[in-house]
């Protein structure tokens, strides 16, 4: 019967998409529907004016980019991106010394991944404007990003996961952010036979301490069967102490997924009470388990990354641990799962129902005391649907994905297939309004939309389809968001605005309680970086066997020292610049012929080193990059490199006091 | 003659009242320009001149090696030295003239108060003049022939993309205050004196012996806050 059910929906699917093509062959002669939407207001409600501040800032994920961009709202205005999982020649991140180490795994430098989610720290369920946590979907780790300087300053690996996508989702005062594996995999991986799958595949679900800035770590996992867990979300308020995961693939399939993965009327939403597993690990009921993780920080003292290996976990079997979880029978595939202002409704995104179903917390406490159980899995007992559902939004549209909340008693739901967002009221189940957006919607984004106090003003469309949004740029277009306004009883569309990578999900918060925070420069008394020159008077040069250390101090518009000789082909050179300046976006950049590396970017009062090694004799100009000042075309020097062996002494235009303090704490060569 | 309690009450806190001059900045100097919105600012207080905000001296010195400006180093400036000994010097000679209430060390001890006043702000000026146009032109990077850097003592004057504008800090208003509390005791020690002399007696000897009371009742002096009003 479901199979049947099913097979109806996807040939229904099917049509619909041979009518959108007919529709769509038709439309270079009729005007955008949109062009009809958007109301006589919208462009002042989204204009701000020279001078002015926009209401927000949006962080969107950066989807393949491995980034995160920061947008200012109402306005749709890029003004910031920030390289977490990628490397970034914008500024030398991943490139330099003192980053590098940010993008250490067990599989080695890994310079790239697929960033899916931001997500706001909170304090009592609350977006509270400390950090934003961003997950690498390929290769899986968290990142902290620290918002008084837009700056990643912490990433931790995951074990035993593969695919980390329901990744990093909050408890509500971020005691832990959560991650669950997309692909389950043998745990501990091993070389297996994929049909294997339902024997020895296994997913984890990753509870991380986040509250700790530098000491992010798995406090534990649990092991849970092998399904494809996609999406989570924290309870709050009655339902504090939960977490909520969905998963799909309950079939076990491991070829063509689409359609094998697709066959099972209702998969699940994973209830995990992690009250009861932090009990179970302190009575000793997790398994310490040998692994390898690498955990990377920003040492705050230095400013300099370092990289540590971990070598256990500690493993929980939801078997061993009575009460620990509960599944929740879901249709049919659910994508989000995300628990409304009040915390009593759980509502998940079948993307291929025809309903929106809508769990009740408390239903589901009623039904676990009352044992209310279908049958039970790996040790984890299947709630009855009946007993746990609180209502289903009947006819709400197609490809229901991710809900979130205005705080007005009213949820939105983002419809894929029909690519229109849905609004309906809690406790009603009923739909009041729907708004097209252009064109297929994935997430959808109101600023705390799913924490316990929702900004309820605005909603963002992150769409996947472009087509005819903006000016074509050949076959790869910018993707679209959309900003519509939900202050009233109807939904209106405000704006289009091009995103970059691919965004999937964004987190927005009053700029308020980001603003004034912000770090202007960093104190150059304070720069503990061991290559830093705190007065032009420190710059020096010093050699080390091959390794030649030159310390450079950048100040409008020179650098000290800006001549150097005795560089030999075979050198090793690092260049520690130091940007002396102590003024708010007063930069200098630094860049030297032929560098296969990169260039820095010097932020006042920091020290960056590169790294080059230059390949041939000659002389190699080096200059900045950063458009500094008046005389910022001045601002460059000169290397000179010769033969291997050559006598031409190490020498750079310092101080001589310098470089003598530098000889001597080289040994003197 | 001897000045009246009201009159010495009068001295003693114009004399205090200079006191807080090692803490209140005496003038204020900003520099607004396209890039720098949120404005830079020099401090001059007795003892020293710094940054409105922390680092704008060491901006303000950096970018005036762009026109060849001398670095202004707090340290070098010999007035600087000087100054926080004159004014303590002020504050007890000030003490001392409410302690014996002679009105001609009264008067004195404005003139001077006042005769140094001017004397430091034209120290002020010379020194602004002294750094606007002595310019090291053999290494100034930007030369503008004819063009000085110096800010005006008051208002505002356009220094290249820089506006300068210049203002007496609190310091300076404190001053006139204890300016305006001396001329205060002087006047109300002369009310005296005039009403003394047309009973025949010179009035503080008469007070003396009547008594601080009588004087009270019959006509109420202004207190110090109405007086400076």
């Amino acid at each position: 019967m479901p199979r049947i059910a099913s097979r109806t929906l996807l040939s229904g699917l099917g049509a619909g998409a041979i009518i959108g093509a007919l529709l769509f062959a038709c439309t270079s002669r009729v005007p955008k529907t949109s062009q009809r939407l958007v109301t006589g207001d919208a462009a002042s409600r989204v204009y701000v004016p020279p001078g002015s501040y926009d209401e927000f800032y949006a962080f969107f994920s950066g989807g393949f980019s491995g980034q995160v961009t920061v947008y200012a709202l109402p306005s749709g205005r890029l003004i910031k991106t920030i390289p977490v999982f990628s490397v970034f020649p914008e500024n030398g991140y991943g490139y330099d010394e003192e980053t590098k180490a940010m993008l250490q795994t067990t599989y080695g430098m890994v310079p790239w991944d697929d960033a899916h989610h931001p997500e706001l720290s909170q304090t009592d369920g609350v977006p509270d404007g400390r950090w934003l946590f961003i997950n690498a979907n390929n290769t899986p780790r968290v990142a902290r990003i620290d918002l008084t300087r837009f700056q990643t300053d912490e990433i931790l690996q995951i074990p035993n996961a593969a695919g980390a996508h329901a990744t990093p989702f909050t408890t509500p005062n971020t005691k832990y952010i959560v991650s669950a594996t997309r692909f389950s995999i043998p745990v501990p991986n091993a070389d297996v036979a994929i049909d294997t799958y339902a024997r020895n595949f296994k997913g984890v679900l990753s509870f991380i301490t986040a509250d700790q800035p530098e000491k992010m770590d798995v406090a534990f996992q649990i092991l849970v069967p092998g399904y494809d867990y996609d999406l989570a979300h924290a309870g709050k308020g009655p339902s504090d102490g939960w977490f909520f995961f969905t998963s799909y693939n309950t079939e076990q399939a491991t070829t063509k997924l689409e359609v094998n993965a697709s066959q099972n009327d209702k998969d699940y939403v994973a209830a995990v009470n992690y009250r009861r597993a932090e009990q179970c690990v302190a009575e000793g009921k997790a398994r310490v388990m040998p692994t390898a993780y690498v955990h990377n920080y920003i040492d705050s003292v230095t400013h300099v990354a370092k990289s540590e290996r971990k070598t256990s976990v500690r493993v929980l079997d939801p078997a061993r641990c009575d009460g620990l979880m509960y599944f929740l029978p879901t249709p049919k595939s659910p994508h989000g799962v995300d628990v409304d202002p009040t915390g009593e409704y759980i509502v998940a995104g079948g993307k291929l129902s025809t309903v929106i179903p809508v769990h009740s917390f408390s239903k589901m406490q009623k039904a676990i005391a009352a044992k209310q159980f279908d049958s039970v899995v790996d040790g984890i007992p299947v709630l009855s649907y009946q007993a746990v559902v609180a209502g289903e939004v009947q006819k709400p549209g197609l490809g229901p994905l991710h809900t979130e909340f205005d705080g007005k008693g009213y949820a939105y739901t983002s419809m894929f297939i029909s690519s229109e967002i849905v609004k309906w009221k809690l406790g009603t189940w009923e739909v009041v309004d729907r708004i097209p957006v252009y064109y297929s919607v994935g997430h959808l984004m109101i600023p705390g939309g799913d924490s316990r106090q929702p900004w309820g003003k605005y909603l963002v469309s992150l769409n996947k389809i472009t087509k005819d949004r903006y000016l074509p740029t050949g076959p790869e277009l910018a993707q679209s968001a959309q900003l519509i306004d939900i202050s009233g009883d109807k939904m209106k569309l405000l704006l289009d605005f091009p995103t970059m990578g691919e965004p999937h999900y964004a987190q927005a918060i009053p700029a308020s309680l980001i603003k004034d925070k912000q770090v202007k420069y960093f104190k150059l008394s304070a720069n503990r970086n061991p290559y830093a020159v705190h007065a032009e008077s420190d710059g020096g040069i010093a050699r080390r066997g091959k390794r030649v250390d030159v310390k450079m101090a950048a100040i409008r518009s020179h650098f000290t020292p800006d001549n150097i000789e005795g560089v030999q082909v075979g050198d090793t050179v690092y260049f520690h610049v130091t940007n002396i300046e102590q003024d708010w976006d007063i930069l200098h950049g630094f860049a030297v012929l032929g560098n296969q590396n990169s260039q820095l970017i010097l932020l006042p009062g920091e020290t960056r080193s590169i790294r080059w090694v230059p390949q041939a004799p000659g002389i190699y100009p080096f200059y900045c990059t950063d458009f500094c000042s008046a005389l910022h075309q001045e601002m460059q020097g000169y290397v000179r490199v010769s033969p291997a062996g050559s006598s031409v002494p190490l020498v750079a235009n310092v101080s001589p006091k310098a470089q003598a303090a530098m000889h001597a704490a080289s040994g003197g060569r | 003659m001897t000045m009246s309690k009201y009159a010495r009450l009068l001295t003693a806190a114009a004399a205090l009242l200079l006191s807080t001059l090692f803490a209140l900045p005496l003038w204020r100097i900003y520099l607004l320009a396209p890039q720098y919105p949120e404005g830079l600012g020099l401090e001059i207080h007795l003892n020293t001149v710094r940054g409105v905000s922390p680092n704008d001296l060491d901006n303000i010195n950096e970018l005036n090696h762009y026109i060849g400006m001398k670095t202004i180093d707090p340290h070098a400036i010999p007035v600087l030295h000087i100054m926080p000994w004159v004014v303590g010097a002020l504050v007890l000679t000030g003490l001392v003239v409410a302690l014996v209430g002679r009105r001609k060390l009264l008067i004195a001890w404005l003139v001077s108060f006042v005769g140094l006043s001017l004397a430091g702000l034209a120290e002020f000026w010379r020194w602004e003049h002294d750094y606007g146009h002595n310019l090291d032109l053999e290494h100034a990077i930007i030369k503008v022939p004819g063009m000085t850097y110096q800010p005006p003592i008051i208002g505002s004057k356009q220094l290249l993309n820089f506006t300068a504008i210049s203002w007496p800090g609190p310091g300076a208003w404190v001053a006139a205050l204890a300016v305006a509390l001396a001329v205060a005791a002087l006047v109300v020690s002369r009310r005296r004196q005039l009403a003394g002399g047309a009973s025949g007696a010179p009035a503080d000897v008469r007070a003396d012996a009547v008594g601080e009371p009588d004087t009270d009742a019959r006509a109420p002096h202004p207190r110090p806050a109405e007086v400076s009003a």
